[in-house]
């Protein structure tokens, strides 16, 4: 097994200590940094999200993945911006005003870092002005909402008609999620986007970004 | 009065209420807003709520404390305000079911039992979030000291997902009184493999565990509609002699023209009833999207 499928299959299983040490291994050796991340971390990510919606795994194996990316990720990072990687595009993310569930949004924000994508994480409970004002202020691609509660989705809609009265939307695209959302709710409030977990998030973002 | 486990033991199935949000979005709670907020501006909304439960046949109604624990609190900056926002709940309860009328009605049906209800404190105990349990422990026997104080004659800790916290919650509340009945009901997931919550806690080891921490009464809530509790009852009951409380959805939450629905009928409810009795159910109730319709229908069915 190739170091990089060592990084992804240490990460699978969790491992923050091993991924870490094992990523500065794989910089040591001269790999690029770009390389590590994906074909280490994000090939591990990949199939911890896969299992997960196959319901092979549960959600403290994917969160002590995510540990385990992001000890990765903060070896690599330095490098990355020393290689000059080109950004994939600048995300605002947020759960929903209201909403204080956070652990989807966290994991959404860990894996659009991991593909490149210039994350701002606004937190949780995040008022709709908020997701707007920092989109427009950050010059962001995307706005990411998330909500656990159908009680606190409509905040999405107040955002997303924010977006368009503020004539921001041949700019910022939307996109949303969370355990209550669905597709249908996405078209119907005008959202750009709608992702069922974390892996289709960069996918669906990946997707808006490049129009 | 006797005490709830004395009523359990003697039968028949005991009914319990349902939902509390979605009256209280009705008496016009804004969104986003925490529902125990109500408890010290508008507790006369409270006390509404709880007499039409009780007149639908509900014997055991719940105080509207499910995210009354100081973390939990502290996220919409109550929490300094857990004594009065936990006390303020069960007094408006307690006023609601000792009115003469409501007593009245109640003398056919017999006592009524308030319970304090302690949810999920939000966060993701360690190692997988940065939770700790101290933290956790401590905030719940805040919280349910005050329950205690104020005079709940049972505690329902529910819609559990990590089998780790739910001990926590039982565990502070044996802490805080080792008589009152403690009823414990986590929110599982039917999946191909078997039943567990999205933390991977099985049916077996959670109920091992809750009642080793000194629950009386275990079970499940939310997540579910009636059908599907159906099948967790009976994963249930294949491993435990012990009470039993389920709560069920009135189906799984649908967004219609922005407003949330739920599908489930009072009448489809009330259909699947006896299949909970028939398993020696000890108590049956609503969760989400369940009204008192629902708790009437189920009322009409169980104890005709």
């Amino acid at each position: 097994m190739s170091i990089l499928e060592t990084i992804a299959s240490h990460l699978e299983r969790g491992e923050h200590d091993e991924v870490r040490a094992l990523t500065e291994t794989a910089l040591a050796e001269s790999i690029d940094a770009a390389t590590v991340l994906d074909e280490g971390l994000i090939a591990g990510m990949q199939v911890v999200g896969e299992q997960f919606r196959k319901h092979e795994i549960f959600l403290p194996d994917v969160l002590m993945a995510a540990k385990a990316m992001n000890a990765g990720l903060e070896i690599l990072e330095p490098h990355l911006s020393a290689a000059d990687i080109k950004s994939q595009g600048k995300i605002v993310i947020g759960t929903v005003k209201g909403d204080l569930h956070d652990i989807g949004k966290n994991l959404v924000g860990i894996m659009l870092a991991g593909a490149g994508f210039d994350v701002i994480d606004l937190g949780k409970d995040v008022p709709p002005e908020r997701f707007v004002d920092a989109a427009a202020e950050s010059d962001a691609n995307v706005i990411g909402m998330s909500a656990l509660l159908t009680t606190t989705m409509p905040s999405m809609k107040t955002v997303v008609d924010l977006v368009k009265s503020r004539g921001l939307d041949g700019s910022v695209r939307t996109v949303i999620g969370g355990a209550p959302v669905t597709e249908e709710y996405a078209n119907e409030i005008g959202a750009d986007g709608y992702s069922f977990d974390a892996a289709n998030a960069v996918e669906c973002v990946k997707r808006l970004v490049e129009g | 009065m006797r005490s709830l486990l004395a009523r359990i033991e003697s039968g028949p199935i005991v009914i319990a209420d349902g939902a509390t949000g979605s009256l209280l979005i009705e008496h016009g709670l804004g969104p986003g807003a925490a529902p125990e907020s109500l408890n010290l501006t508008r507790p006369g909304v409270l006390g509404e709520i709880a007499a039409r439960y009780v007149e639908a046949g509900a014997e055991i109604v719940h105080t509207n404390t499910f995210g009354a624990s100081p973390l939990k609190l502290a996220g919409h900056g109550l929490d300094a305000q857990t004594e009065e926002i936990n006390h303020a709940a069960v007094l408006a309860v307690r006023e609601a079911v000792e009115t003469p009328v409501l007593r009245a009605a109640c003398d056919a049906t017999g006592d009524i039992y308030i319970s304090g209800s302690v949810g999920p404190t939000g966060g993701t105990l360690v190692p997988y979030g940065d939770t700790e349990p101290d933290e956790v422990r401590e905030g719940y026997e805040r919280q349910i000291s005050a329950l205690v104080a104020a005079g709940v004659d049972a505690l329902t800790i529910e819609t559990m997902i990590d089998l780790a916290e739910a001990k926590l919650a039982v565990r502070a509340a044996r802490n805080v009184s080792d008589s009152i009945p403690i009823m414990a009901t986590m929110t599982f997931d039917i999946l191909p493999r078997g039943v567990y919550t999205i933390m991977g806690n099985d049916v077996r080891t959670s109920v091992e565990e809750l009642l080793d921490a000194g629950a009386n009464v275990v079970g499940s809530n939310c997540g579910n509609g009636t059908e599907s509790m159906v099948t967790i009852a009976e994963a249930f009951r294949a491993v435990t002699d012990a009470p039993l409380l389920f709560q069920p959805n009135a189906g799984l939450p649908r967004i219609e023209a922005g407003a949330t629905v739920f599908d489930e009928t009072p009448e489809q409810m009330a259909a699947r009833a006896s299949q909970f009795a028939d398993l020696g159910v000890a108590v049956l109730g609503g969760c989400c999207g369940t009204t008192p319709d629902h708790i009437r229908a189920l009322r009409d069915t169980l104890h005709p």
